[in-house]
């Protein structure tokens, strides 16, 4: 075993983990901190995606190890301080863009990463960055639209589809 | 996945070191080796980490060539590349999804040569030249099919070297679980002619497709790709696409390629 410390939302974390240990189970399984989730353990779904150093990566293709002294944000970290639902995740809420909820932690961390790269994306563009999120419920409208809003934009009203 | 020693080595010479050791294996970004190893179908004994090697990850344009540190991420490429090479640009920012990019990597991807990598394609086209830590490789002598490369035991990529086309465009037909190309084609518009590499496609691995070369160096345009079709044999065929199908994508891919540029 080999300790790892890395900053986890703002906070030092440490704990021993095997070679093998994935970023996702250190999470999940040392830190307890559940939000993260695996839905495919495949790098495709996008349901573990957390922020790296600032940079969105699959949290189940990557070992513990390879985060050593890295900044960690998670799903945890995504509330306001006070812990109410951040702008994203509120968003997420008002247009009900999530249904079993299992992919919503990594849509609201890639919607994130997104909307620092991009503050004012188009539908096109949301679109297109969210491939490697997979939903299998909500057919993506109001995740789309949820992010539309969370970026200050003009959304239709949900009612009229 | 089976557990490993890791190691993290601070220098290229610690790394081709520990390297030397059966069964040790180097990590790059990792996107294609993790999901390898939780398949058990590599169980290297000691994972050598590439991430804090010094002077590995950076875009260079000097004159008329590129130089890309073998530890630069796709997402690096696609942003740091698109002034000097917007066709090498605009491939690295369609690999994968985002989260994909911001890890994986060009040496990663040389090194095992997937024969539905997008990489190999921009580097067989461009004739662009693979550094390791021992020497420099042609790309015409690099890939030797499937997963096999002209890399020896020990040897590191430590850059990939790219004369910079006239005009270059990457077409993928992608396969769209995968994101990895069916069959994808970079054409690349340089000095002495036109070169034309196919991913996705051959059961052999990226190629060149001779015929459709000679016709565009004799005029760059769609129309001189009229009435040529790439035989079915030899090419890839699995539940998502048959021979046939991907040979006809061939034609499609380098078509749309060419259209793009003229």
């Amino acid at each position: 075993m080999t300790k790892v410390t890395m900053n986890v939302n703002g906070r030092s974390r440490s704990g021993e983990v095997e070679g093998r240990t994935l970023l996702v189970q250190f999470l999940r399984e040392t830190l307890s901190m559940t939000g993260t989730h695996v839905g495919c353990d495949t790098s495709q779904c996008g349901a573990c995606v957390v922020h790296v150093d600032g940079q969105a990566v699959k949290s189940c293709t990557m070992l513990a190890l390879e985060a050593d002294g890295a900044e960690v944000t998670t799903i945890e970290g995504m509330t306001n301080a006070d812990g109410s639902l951040g702008v994203i995740q509120q968003a997420f809420q008002d247009y009900h863009g999530l249904q079993c909820g299992f992919c919503t932690p990594g849509m609201v961390m890639s919607a994130k990463a997104l909307l620092a790269e991009n503050p004012k994306p188009s539908e096109e563009e949301i679109r297109e960055y969210l491939e490697g999120n997979i939903c299998r419920c909500t057919g993506y409208h109001n995740i789309v639209k949820a992010i539309m809003a969370a970026s200050g934009q003009q959304v239709e009203p949900v009612a009229a589809e | 996945m089976y557990d490993f020693e890791f190691m993290k080595p601070s220098s290229l010479d610690e790394a081709v070191a520990a390297l030397a050791e059966e069964d040790a294996q180097l990590l790059a970004g990792g996107q294609t080796l993790l999901p390898t190893m939780k398949q058990r179908l590599a169980m290297p004994s000691k994972l050598i980490s590439l991430k804090d090697i010094p002077d590995f990850s950076y875009v260079k344009a000097e004159g008329d060539t590129l130089t890309i540190g073998g530890g630069t991420t796709h997402r690096q490429v696609s942003e740091e590349a698109e002034s000097a090479f917007p066709g090498l640009a605009s491939l690295a920012g369609r690999i994968g999804d985002p989260a994909v990019r911001n890890r994986g990597t060009i040496g990663g991807s040389l090194a095992n040569n997937d024969p539905a990598a997008c990489y190999p394609a921009a580097v067989l086209a461009t004739g662009a030249t693979v550094i390791t830590n021992r020497r420099e490789i042609p790309a015409d002598e690099y890939f030797q099919g499937m997963f096999t490369t002209a890399l020896d035991e020990g040897e590191i990529i430590t850059a990939v070297r790219f004369p910079i086309p006239e005009a270059s465009r990457y077409e993928k037909f992608a396969q769209p679980a995968s994101r990895f190309p069916m069959v994808a084609c970079f054409v690349a518009k340089m000095n002495g002619g036109v070169r034309v590499a196919v991913t996705g496609a051959s059961e052999e691995g990226v190629f060149r497709w001779s015929e459709a070369e000679e016709a565009l160096t004799a005029t760059f345009s769609a129309d001189a790709l009229e009435g040529l079709a790439h035989p079915a044999n030899g090419m890839i065929s699995d539940i998502h696409g048959s021979g046939e199908y991907r040979a006809h994508l061939i034609g499609v891919m380098t078509k749309r390629a060419v259209l793009h540029l003229t």
